[in-house]
């Protein structure tokens, strides 16, 4: 194996590219292009709100399109039937998330492994059948369409896609900055010192359970917040986007990118949202290929792009003898 | 009280509808801890094999088995080819065997169309008994027996054979099977290949009954899961008791308590979980 192929600081250019290109492009693609990019930005919010618990407390949940799914119900009730503004609705879903997540976390952490997937499995079913039945409320299978763009009484109208999209990217860069800050605090690497050995931790006299506890929360929080966004983009929510394909979707794109980094899974999200899109352009067949990604994924890079990448960099398998 | 009856009846028969599936996916994720998103989809190939038997002039029995062994040689080759080196890792499992599921839901959707259809059952099979006022169609009926023959079969091969010894062996503990002589590599294939036996067998025989239709794999799967994990991984007296649990909570949540259905089902089986995390009978 070639050690050093690149040099130290290329993944820290490379990003800086990535994050420069995300904030001065858009202007200047196809409004298709621009679609696809803030549908990216918002899915990467959402598998960085994943990869806290997948990554980080190392669990894999079966059930966060609920998150998703509370924060854009929030948004889709209250903003059509109430005249809701932004913030509102944006406070609502975060805290209806973080409040659920709090429930389902007493639940869900009892288990771990396989049985914490069937506990959250089950837990995501609950939200989406009430979205599937409790139609008075809902209204069902029809889902709530007419949801309009957020005014924040800001010079610009986020009706426009050039302004939504970089209202996203803000988003975007807070939530990255919050769980940055989060998974590098000692809290965050607490984390993942549960992660790596649960009985060492607990010998060492950290409260393994609340720590887990409270990532959990972070996670479903966040998860809101990137439902929030995700109906304001659609202008359209639906109980499929809280279906059990939804949640493996999501976890797909954590372990795509590579778990327990934040920037994979957000690449992973980029990543099934172009190819999604683009390749449903040239074929009816994009399932079969999607199908393909789920089970590459797993059998070329286990360890996700990022850690495939990283081995690569470094020529070390220590890392991923995880 | 006719109501009553009623519901129960199509609760038990729903119920024995999912212990079929329910069975077959305790087999592989309960006793060989491989969660298996690809279930639902031996559910809807096992219908829709069965229905093109149909077509080409086969008749139900036929139908039924050989939808049943064509999604045999499908779980097979899916084990042997990926699942048997996933042992352990839930993610890769989850991930790989939902690559499958989207796949097969799209060549099904390829040879068979998105259009429903209903398995025709045979004269001896359709009509209903009545009586009084209440309505028992026989094909119901036929479920309900086939589930509970199956049931007495699995159990009588589990516990009383010597093959089922092996299996239980291999299960609980792969080495030490090895180490007295066992062909784990065989075992725990036949054991993958029953339980996608099962749900191809509860596909077609559900085709008669609610149809073989696009969708079906994903509507089924987590009802399959929570029958397993409400009753306990791996334990058959589980499987059976979780199955009509959430048959008969299921149709009387829909009856009595339209808008809050599901609710009503995932909710109770979630509130079991919390109490007992390994389910009413699963082992730790």
């Amino acid at each position: 194996m070639r050690r050093r192929a690149l040099a130290p600081g290329t993944p820290r250019i490379a990003i800086a590219i990535v994050f420069g290109l995300l904030a001065v492009s858009p202007p200047f693609v196809s409004s298709f292009l621009q679609a696809l990019l803030t549908q990216a930005v918002i899915s990467a919010i959402l598998a960085m709100s994943l990869d806290v618990v997948l990554g980080y407390i190392g669990l894999a949940s079966l059930g966060h399109a609920a998150y998703l799914g509370l924060g854009a119900y929030s948004v889709g009730i209250l903003a059509t039937r109430h005249g809701a503004g932004f913030w509102v609705t944006l406070t609502v879903g975060v805290l209806l998330a973080t409040a659920v997540a709090a429930v389902f976390g007493l639940v869900a952490l009892r288990a771990t492994g396989v049985y914490f997937l069937m506990i959250t499995l089950a837990l995501g079913m609950v939200v989406w059948g009430l979205a599937h039945r409790w139609v008075s409320l809902t209204q069902g299978d029809n889902g709530i369409s007419g949801v309009p763009r957020p005014d924040l009484g800001l010079p610009w109208s986020f009706a426009h896609a050039i302004p939504f999209y970089y209202l996203v990217f803000t988003a975007f860069l807070v939530a990255f900055g919050v769980l940055r800050g989060i998974v590098r605090s000692p809290f965050g690497a607490t984390l993942v010192g549960i992660r790596e050995s649960e009985s060492r931790m607990r010998t060492l006299g950290y409260h393994v359970w609340l720590h887990k506890y409270i990532g959990f929360i972070i996670a479903g929080g966040v998860g809101g917040f990137a439902g929030v966004l995700w109906a304001y983009d659609n202008g359209f929510v639906s109980p499929a986007d809280l279906e059990l394909s939804t949640s493996v979707e999501i976890l797909l794109m954590v372990a795509l990118g590579g778990r327990g980094t934040l920037l994979g899974p957000a690449l992973g999200a980029g990543l099934i949202v172009f190819l999604k899109n683009l390749v449903s352009v040239y074929t009816q067949r994009w399932l079969l290929i999607l199908g393909a990604v789920y089970i590459g994924t797993i059998v070329y890079a286990p360890e996700g792009i990022v850690g495939a990448l990283r081995q690569w960099t470094k020529g070390e398998r220590a890392w991923a003898g995880r | 009280m006719d109501f009553w009856i009623s519901q129960l009846f199509n609760g038990v028969s729903y119920g024995a509808l999912l212990f079929l599936l329910a069975g077959g996916l305790s087999l592989i994720f309960g006793m060989m801890r491989i969660v298996n998103m690809t279930h639902g989809s031996y559910y809807l190939l096992g219908g829709y094999v069965a229905l093109t038997v149909i077509w080409r002039g086969g008749n139900f029995v036929l139908a039924v088995l050989v939808g049943a062994l064509a999604i045999a040689a499908v779980g097979i080759g899916e084990w042997n080819a990926f699942l048997k080196r996933l042992s352990g890792q839930e993610l890769g499992q989850v991930l790989t065997t939902m690559g499958f599921a989207l796949i097969f839901q799209d060549l099904a959707l390829l040879i068979w169309g998105g259009d429903p259809y209903t398995i025709p059952v045979p004269a001896v099979l359709s009509g209903a008994y009545t009586v009084g006022q209440l309505y028992f169609p026989v094909y119901r009926i036929f479920i309900v027996a086939v589930a509970a023959l199956v049931a007495v079969v699995l159990w009588l091969v589990l516990e009383r054979t010597r093959i089922g010894a092996m299996m239980r062996a291999t299960v609980d503990d792969p080495e030490m099977a090895r180490g007295v002589g066992i062909n784990v590599y065989l075992i725990s294939m036949a054991v993958f290949a029953l339980g996608a036996t099962l749900a191809a067998l509860a596909g077609a025989v559900a085709g008669g009954f609610v149809g073989v239709y696009p969708g079906a794999d994903f509507e089924i799967l987590p009802y399959a899961f929570v029958v397993v994990i409400v009753g306990g991984m791996g334990s058959l007296k589980g499987a059976l008791i979780g199955s009509l649990m959430v048959g008969l909570l299921d149709n009387f949540g829909k009856a009595l308590f339209p808008e809050l259905s599901y609710f009503t089902l995932f909710a109770p089986m979630a509130a079991v979980l919390a109490v007992r995390p390994t389910g009413l009978f699963g082992r730790a």
